[in-house]
């Protein structure tokens, strides 16, 4: 069987853990890791979990999405969009399939391609970092779950090599065209590896976006290395981390910056974030870099050299240095693609490189650049699993839709990470935020819920093991409600502190004299209803 | 003054059906009633609450110190996780999953007894039994001492809710029964202190990491809300769960074809008849502006979650009973799953969830296959009294025969939870 959870919905009831304690197994209070492949044997159990989710964020392997295509959906095509006989969707990860999907239940019959460089089917990358790595489950037990009747021509093990928007085609690596009526560009990213590529190709050296990655390092982590060394403490590298000492493994993790998760949320939580790792024996060093990997005779990796002169005995290090977009096969598409990803509008159709909107060449996940109107129109590049996810059901709409029908992607941004047994989810965008407060819980137990703000607006929030309450703070985001927040409610921390500067947060956008203030609210919650509004306070 | 719609749902006279009214009330998402308190009978705003920081559970109770579902976080938050360690995970993951063998045995041996009869009443042959039995050897309370704990129950369930006229009465019968049913489980937690054996009870009364955090009185408070929790809902989903299938006898037929559907009929139950209709006595801690209404600090919030989860805004023909249900305008973009709120949201979510459901879907499944030709004696049955926690007082079902237990069922079950129980107890010494 395959199965995926949503863990942006999941408020971890833990209900599928009770149900199925062979597939879902919780880490600490909160946080779900679970086997996405499990046996048949365990399918009575998985439809008990999967049916008591009280959140419905379960998704299993489904019979064909045709059959439950909704009559109104056929009816709907007629126009343009009736004229879109073949669609070619790059990227066959989760924005390519969950695209596909949405094709097929949004009511699309024609022919459907799906390109792909990895020779795998869809798999789900999340896990890797985490129950992939401490060896719960297998690396080639990650297949994504998918619909029987998806009806798609695959080309997996096919780079995509270029995009000819004149004559609507796309090359494939070996001389192969595909051409298109719509194209959905689904390329993600890669890992940044390692700068000296010398010191990269060392033995030991490591870095993990694909499922070979992850089941490479996990044979090595199997072996049990000596230490363990993380270059970056973003997410990824902290997850790593984490799974070292689930493993027992000791693990030195150097940040450049001042803390750990210190450009995703600021210094203040960084210092939280700091203060979990080290609580759970993480040699963690900030505020150094790691200068240099140098390797023995059979170019084994044997020590990392760090800018405060130290040197460390390691003999695996994984680089968690951040992404780099892939968009090489697009350099003479005539499109806005560049290191910054793929740019497009609200309506994940993407630019030409004067910024002129196409209209049959859509982006959407990891690769895509997008405006949102809660951040002053300004484009995100998301890494996020339910971006990928919404941002590709919005394209496969709009891809098969009229004009007069297509939908705005205006999902806030949410995101989750498991690490040290504690749930971290994030909503909103805290990057553009300059103070933060902390409303419920408490830091020093880890688990609280953290809102940020920015000119007297609520950007942001961030939760540790809290998650049933993320729902509150999104309606304040979208509301574009004031900070901070001043409410009476549960939980509320020992001294109602004022908010802090939420630390050095990479800075968002230069601040301009603007003539006048406008506050943008989003209201909806089914995409077809989804809309921002702009509130002028003159009336 | 004519009665508002949610004084008629209080009405006795309403409680075999109470839809119609609940229609009415979400016309209205949050109304005022005349005593200062908020209803809430819409989907999202109730969902919205149920996550609401500002929104409350502590009520004043004379008894103390107050279980769990009448505390806030972090002490809320505290006692649920302590409880916790003993019943399910991270701790203790395959406790529940391991209790189907059993469970298995107790439905068969109650079933068994219908032998020789053409007809039962569902609610005290075998709903209330089987869970009271459960929640019996769950928690280490010996099943004798039923007739007195029924009593005390009895007597705390009455009292739930808005119960009009007598509540005085009632108020002052159920603090009573308070006392006696802490007095009770004080002495049992110490006996079992003494004399520990394989059950909840003893394992939190000898677990150094409980008794550091939660208080010998605490301990007794929240044993004593398992327990009534732990029986007097499931009676009501396990006997709705019957008379609805006996009024849809082409989902019982249905289930008959593809007994795994029992599992998805139990959640639409949930759904389309809740034990729990309504929670009734949240707070507002401050002013909370939702569907356009003010809720003002220190009113009272009732939540009609029985009115939510029919929501034609949250689901399709929300009227229909359809374990099979996709919703198609949803299935559009997202998974076409059942989200009811028949155990709540939030942090007070139900916290014998997994047990409640496990046994419906067994208790359900064995009815089912092996009842033939069952069918209602009256319809619709008479009603207990509380409009919070609705079912059926008694309900006669009529049948042929009773099919024998299908061979081989228990003794493989009990096969697997034994070989789980081995693996669990193997990762934990490696563990350790
Ligand atoms: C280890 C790890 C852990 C993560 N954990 C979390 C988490 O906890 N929470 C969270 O929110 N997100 C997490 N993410 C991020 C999440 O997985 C991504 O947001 C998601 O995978 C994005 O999906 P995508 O389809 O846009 O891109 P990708 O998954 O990157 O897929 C793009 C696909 O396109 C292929 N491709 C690239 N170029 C070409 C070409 N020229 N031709 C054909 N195919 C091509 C790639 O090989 C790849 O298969 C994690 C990611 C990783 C790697
Ligand atoms: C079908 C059966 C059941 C139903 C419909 C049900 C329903 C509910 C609901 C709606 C709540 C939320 C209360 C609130 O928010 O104030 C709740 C809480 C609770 N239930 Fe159940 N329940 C059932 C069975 C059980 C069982 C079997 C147990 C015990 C083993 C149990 C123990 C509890 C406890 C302890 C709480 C309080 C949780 C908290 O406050 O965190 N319930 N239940
Ligand atoms: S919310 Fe759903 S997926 Fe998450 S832990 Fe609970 S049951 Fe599992």
């Amino acid at each position: 069987m395959r199965l995926a959870v949503d863990l942006t919905r999941c408020q971890g009831y833990a209900q599928c853990a009770f149900l199925a304690p062979d597939v879902f197994t919780m880490s600490g209070d909160e946080a779900l890791l679970y086997d996405a492949n499990p046996d048949d044997i365990q399918r009575e159990r998985i439809l008990r979990a999967a049916a008591a989710c009280p959140v419905q964020a379960i998704i299993l392997d489904h019979r064909d999405e045709r059959e439950a295509r909704p009559a109104a959906a056929e009816a709907n095509r007629s126009g343009t969009a009736a004229a879109v006989e073949r669609i070619v969707i790059v990227g066959a990860s989760l924005a390519g399939l969950r695209a596909a999907h949405a094709l097929r239940t949004g009511g699309f019959t024609g022919s459907l391609t799906l390109i792909g460089d990895e020779p795998h089917r869809p798999y789900d990358r999340p896990p890797l970092s985490k129950q992939v790595l401490t060896g719960q489950v297998p690396a080639q037990r990650t297949v994504l779950p998918r619909s029987t009747g998806l009806d798609v021509d695959w080309r997996l093990g096919q780079p995509a090599i270029g995009l000819d928007r004149a004559r609507r085609r796309v090359h494939v690596a070996g001389g192969g065209e595909v051409d298109f009526d719509r194209v959905l560009i689904a390329t993600g990213v890669r890992a940044r590896p390692w700068p000296n590529v010398a010191e990269a190709a060392l033995d030991g050296v490591f870095v993990v976006r694909g499922r070979d990655d992850a089941a490479e390092l996990r044979e090595r982590l199997a072996a049990g290395p000596q230490r363990v060394l993380v270059i970056g403490g973003g997410f990824l590298g902290s997850e790593v981390a984490s799974d070292c000492c689930d493993l027992g493994i000791p693990v030195t993790v150097v940040e450049r910056g001042p803390q750990p998760l210190v450009g995703a949320f600021g210094g203040v939580l960084g210092a939280v974030a700091a203060e979990l790792q080290r609580a759970n024996g993480v040699d963690l060093r900030c505020g150094v870099a790691v200068e240099a990997l140098e390797g023995d005779a059979d170019a084994r990796l044997v020590r990392a050299r760090l800018s405060d002169g130290s040197t460390l005995d390691v003999d695996l290090a994984v680089a968690a240095l951040g992404a780099v977009r892939n968009v090489e096969w697009l350099r003479d598409s005539g499109l806005a693609a560049g290191p910054w990803g793929v740019a497009c509008d609200a309506g994940c159709r993407a630019f030409d490189v004067n910024g002129v909107v196409t209209d049959d060449i859509f982006v959407a996940g990891d690769v895509a650049r997008f405006p949102h109107p809660l951040y002053e129109y300004q484009l995100l590049a998301l890494e996020h699993w339910s971006n990928a996810l919404n941002q590709a059901e919005i394209a496969a709409h709009n891809m098969i839709s009229d004009e007069s029908d297509r939908w705005p992607h205006l999902a806030l941004p949410v995101f989750w990470s498991t690490q040290f047994g504690v749930e971290i989810k994030s909503v909103g965008v805290p990057t553009f935020s300059d103070e933060v407060l902390v409303t419920q819980g408490s830091t020093a137990e880890r688990r609280f819920v953290a809102v940020y703000g920015k000119d007297g607006r609520v950007t942001a929030a961030v939760t540790f093991n809290q998650s049933k309450w993320l729902e509150f703070y999104a309606g304040l985001i979208e509301r574009s409600a004031p900070f901070p927040p001043e409410f009476r409610g549960v939980d509320h921390p020992a001294k109602a502190k004022p908010p802090v500067a939420a630390g050095p947060v990479p800075a968002a956008i230069p601040i301009q004299a603007v003539p006048y203030h406008a506050t943008v609210m989003v209201t909806g919650h089914h995409p077809s209803e989804r809309r921002a509004r702009l509130v002028h306070p003159s009336g | 003054m004519a009665p508002s719609v949610f004084q008629q749902v209080l009405d006795y006279a309403n409680r075999a059906d109470p839809y119609p009214l609940y229609a009415e009330l979400r016309r209205t998402p949050v109304i005022r009633e005349d005593d200062g308190r908020y209803v809430v009978s819409t989907y999202r705003e109730i969902v919205a609450l149920l996550h609401d920081p500002r929104v409350s559970s502590v009520r004043k109770e004379s008894e103390e110190p107050p279980s769990f579902i009448r505390l806030d976080p972090p002490e809320h938050d505290r006692i649920r996780r302590v409880l916790n360690r003993h019943f399910g995970p991270p701790e203790t993951p395959g406790r529940i999953d391991g209790m189907r063998p059993e469970l298995l045995e107790i439905v068969t041996e109650l079933i068994d007894r219908f032998a020789g009869k053409d007809q039962v009443d569902m609610v005290d042959e075998f709903a209330y039994p089987f869970p009271v039995t459960v929640i019996c050897r769950l928690l280490g309370v010996p099943r004798e001492d039923e007739p007195r704990f029924r009593v005390w129950a009895d007597a705390v369930v009455e009292a739930i809710g808005p119960v009009g006229a007598e509540q005085e009465r009632l108020y002052a019968k159920r603090d009573a029964a308070i006392v006696e049913l802490r007095a009770y489980l004080s002495g049992l937690i110490e006996f079992h202190r003494r004399h520990p054996r394989d059950d909840l009870l003893s394992a939190l009364a000898t677990d150094d990491a409980v008794l550091g955090r939660m208080s010998r009185a605490e301990l007794a408070s929240n044993a004593a809300l398992l327990l009534i929790a732990g029986h007097e809902t499931t009676v009501n989903l396990i006997t709705n769960g019957m008379l609805t299938l006996l009024r849809h006898p082409h989902v019982l037929e249905r289930i008959r074809q593809r007994p795994e559907l029992v599992i998805r009929t139990v959640e639409e139950l949930l759904r389309y008849e809740p034990p729990v209709q309504i929670l009734p006595d949240r707070v507002a801690l401050d002013d909370i502006e939702i569907a356009g209404t003010v809720i003002p600090a220190g009113a009272p919030i009732t939540l009609v979650l029985a009115a939510g989860s029919r929501d034609p805004d949250h689901v399709w023909d929300p009227d229909r009973f359809n374990p099979e249900r996709i919703d198609p305008e949803r299935f559009v973009l997202r998974r076409g799953g059942n989200q009811h709120l028949g155990f709540g949201g939030g942090v007070h979510y139900c916290f014998g969830a997994p047990l409640a459901r496990v046994e419906t879907q067994v208790a359900l499944s064995e009815l089912v296959s092996r009842l033939d030709n069952p069918r209602l004696l009256a319809d619709p049955p008479p009603y207990r009294p509380n409009a919070v926690l609705r079912g059926p007082r008694h309900l006669m079902v009529g049948f042929d025969q009773v099919r024998p237990a299908r061979v081989g069922r228990v003794p493989r079950a009990r096969e697997e939870a034994a070989a789980r129980a081995a693996a669990e107890a193997a990762a934990a010494k490696e563990r350790s």
